[in-house]
């Protein structure tokens, strides 16, 4: 399980590594995803890895399960979810808007003339 | 329990919602709650600043279970005099943004408004690691929202690259975090600063690995070099209010990283030794030569102020990174220095653009009301470049005097003082384009129709110079005072031992507390 685990984070990180050097907004976005899925799972692997072990106290019970990240992740896939939804929309706004979507800044006419120009 | 800690979170919190959902459509009653609950925050920050001068640290247990099983807001020096920064800054920039008619050029300004200030004051007070990411998450969804106010193309692009970057960056403090906690198992900040003590020198890898991406991570909200890049583009594109309020969240990235770095990793640790205290100030210089460039060949004025912001910012990190208790007092007095400076500056490029075409840096006919803005600008650009008699130049010679004993004196030195020098050429060739060389060209009807900026304007600029002076002035004062905060910063144990000593409801039962 821990190979399993390990190896999805780090296909994942990946992945979201290599989409999000790209130039345009699109895979820039899917990229971001990808890293976030890579750190729920990070998150949830910080509490240790454990199968079948109840996270509240318990008569007779001696192994638990860590609470905590569980938590954390709920926490973290809530605002990861609205950010991408806040970039999407945002995203498509300057796509609509200027009908391009690179997310590099373009060299734009007036910031390309050399000094003295009028 | 002393429950006012809560109120900067609160207000904002309550005002923000009643605005979107009761003052919808007026903006006059949404102003007036505004200014009211800012006003409202500057009283409480205040009173909270007066209360932790001598020491005291003021704590805060959500739903009284105690630290580290329940989340707690603290208050000590540093976090209440930040925090009084923030509401001082924001009621002179609402009050500009009043005065210049921008609150009303999109929707819902003031109610982001209040959510950016409750994200600020949280960071600033809680006390613990996840907390601050939540905060953070708060404040910038807030600023996505006020960076894309009122619209437009550029501005949307620009937004676009400030949320993605942004967004990497709430990724790596995750990850930062999931190592934090994997290799400790607490988040809360005072736990935290005893248990990574106890980390053994052969299981450093987790602990060192968790250190430094959370230096990164503050790095890029502090926008140090080479991390800086998402700045220049959306604080120049901006709305120049939402830019001013922005000079403080830069130093929001200054503030996390003082207190992570003095209290869970401070530079004595062996664990964490030649990480941050070896490469922060090198990185730290670099910012501070590229930021004051980037003001000689910048060719709008926009970009020249956000360059000098990054300048300034190479200066506090350069400061903060000596990491000895002269080096962080020197740096707290530029801290407030900086924000005031490059908040004021921002607002005197809206006040600049309110009369022209552009900002382009190329002579123009003279725009409405120019010997006023002039003046301004000449005196924000002073302070800016830290020339006498402002404080800029105070707190440029009290971060040379905490250099002398560092091993790096010398760059510094050569490098704080040859950024200066660039820093004033590039002023005072942007202050000659705009203001003087204007008269050299004829005025068309069209420029003679520009409107005056109005009066509440000037009154909000003038308010940040007052404080700058008045920052100089009782420039004694405020260095003593950062410097009973820097020694209290580099001897936490007062502030963990009232964190994790403070009894909550159940810790009786449990007796092991």
């Amino acid at each position: 399980m821990e190979l399993l685990v390990a190896s999805a984070i780090g296909i994942l990180t990946s992945g979201g590594g290599y989409l999000v050097l790209r130039l345009r907004t699109f895979p820039v976005i899917l990229g971001i995803s990808l890293l976030t899925y890579a750190v729920n799972v990070f998150l949830f692997a910080s509490g240790r890895l454990t199968t079948g072990a109840p996270p509240i106290l318990r008569d007779g019970v001696t192994t638990y399960s860590d609470p905590l990240p569980q938590a954390l992740v709920l926490t973290a896939i809530v605002i990861s979810f609205g950010m991408t939804a806040v970039v999407v929309m945002i995203g498509l706004g300057a796509f609509l808007g200027s009908d391009d979507d690179h997310v590099d800044d373009q060299p734009d006419s007036e910031n390309d003339q050399p000094e003295g120009t009028p | 329990m002393n429950h006012w800690i809560a109120a900067p979170i609160i207000l904002p919190a309550l005002v923000a919602p009643f605005i979107i959902l009761a003052a919808r459509y007026h903006i006059g009653i949404q102003r007036v709650f505004s200014v009211v609950s800012v006003l409202a925050l500057i009283a409480v920050a205040a009173g909270l600043a007066w209360q932790s001068a001598d020491g005291t640290i003021t704590l805060y247990q959500m739903g009284d279970w105690a630290a580290p099983f329940g989340i707690v807001l603290v208050g000590d020096q540093l976090s209440t005099m930040m925090v009084l920064l923030t509401a001082v800054l924001a009621l002179f920039v609402l009050l500009y943004a009043i005065g210049s008619g921008w609150d009303g050029r999109g929707r819902h300004f003031h109610a982001l408004f209040q959510f950016q200030l409750m994200g600020i004051m949280g960071a600033f007070l809680t006390g613990d690691l996840f907390n601050l990411f939540v905060f953070f998450e708060v404040l910038l969804i807030a600023s996505y929202g006020l960076m894309i106010h009122a619209g437009g193309n550029a501005r949307l692009r620009a937004g676009v690259q400030y949320v993605l970057f942004n967004l990497i960056g709430s990724t790596l403090f995750l990850f930062a975090l999931g190592s934090i906690y994997a290799e400790t198992g607490t988040l809360n900040m005072a736990d935290l600063a005893n248990r990574v003590a106890l980390i053994g020198p052969h299981e450093t890898v987790g602990i060192r690995v968790a250190a430094v991406l959370l230096l990164l991570v503050f790095a890029i909200k502090a926008a140090v070099v080479p991390l800086h890049f998402w700045l220049p583009s959306s604080y120049a594109e901006a709305p120049a209010p939402v830019a001013a309020l922005f000079a403080i969240m830069t130093k929001v990235g200054a503030y996390a990283i003082i207190r992570v770095y003095t209290m869970i990793f401070p530079p004595e640790l062996a664990v964490t030794a030649g990480l941050h205290d070896l490469w922060l100030l090198p990185a730290a210089l670099v910012s501070l030569a590229i930021g004051m460039i980037g003001v000689l060949a910048a060719r709008k004025l926009d970009r020249l102020v956000a360059f000098s912001v990054i300048g300034s910012m190479g200066m506090v990190m350069v400061s903060i990174s000596l990491f000895t208790p002269a080096g962080m007092a020197a740096a707290l007095y530029y801290i407030v220095h900086s924000t005031l400076a490059g908040a004021m500056l921002f607002l005197i490029a809206d006040l600049v653009r309110t009369g022209r075409a552009n900002l382009d840096l190329t002579p123009q006919p003279p725009v409405a009301g120019n010997a006023l803005t002039a003046a301004l600008f000449f005196t924000g650009a002073i302070a800016m470049a830290g020339l006498p008699p402002l404080s800029g130049f105070l707190g440029k010679l009290l971060v040379l005097d905490a250099a002398r004993d560092s091993d790096l004196v010398v760059w510094i030195w050569v490098t704080v003082l040859g950024a200066s020098l660039v820093s004033i050429v590039g002023f005072a060739r942007a202050g000659s384009i705009l203001f003087w060389k204007a008269h050299a060209v004829d005025a068309t009807d069209q420029t003679n129709m520009m409107p005056r900026p109005a009066a509440l304007s000037y009154v909000a600029v003038s308010g940040l110079i007052a404080l700058l002076a008045a920052h100089t002035v009782f420039a004694g004062q405020v260095h003593g005072y950062t410097t009973t905060m820097a020694a209290r910063l580099f001897a936490p144990a007062p502030y963990i031992a009232t964190v994790l000593d403070t009894p909550g409801k159940l810790s009786d039962l449990r007796g092991d507390h």
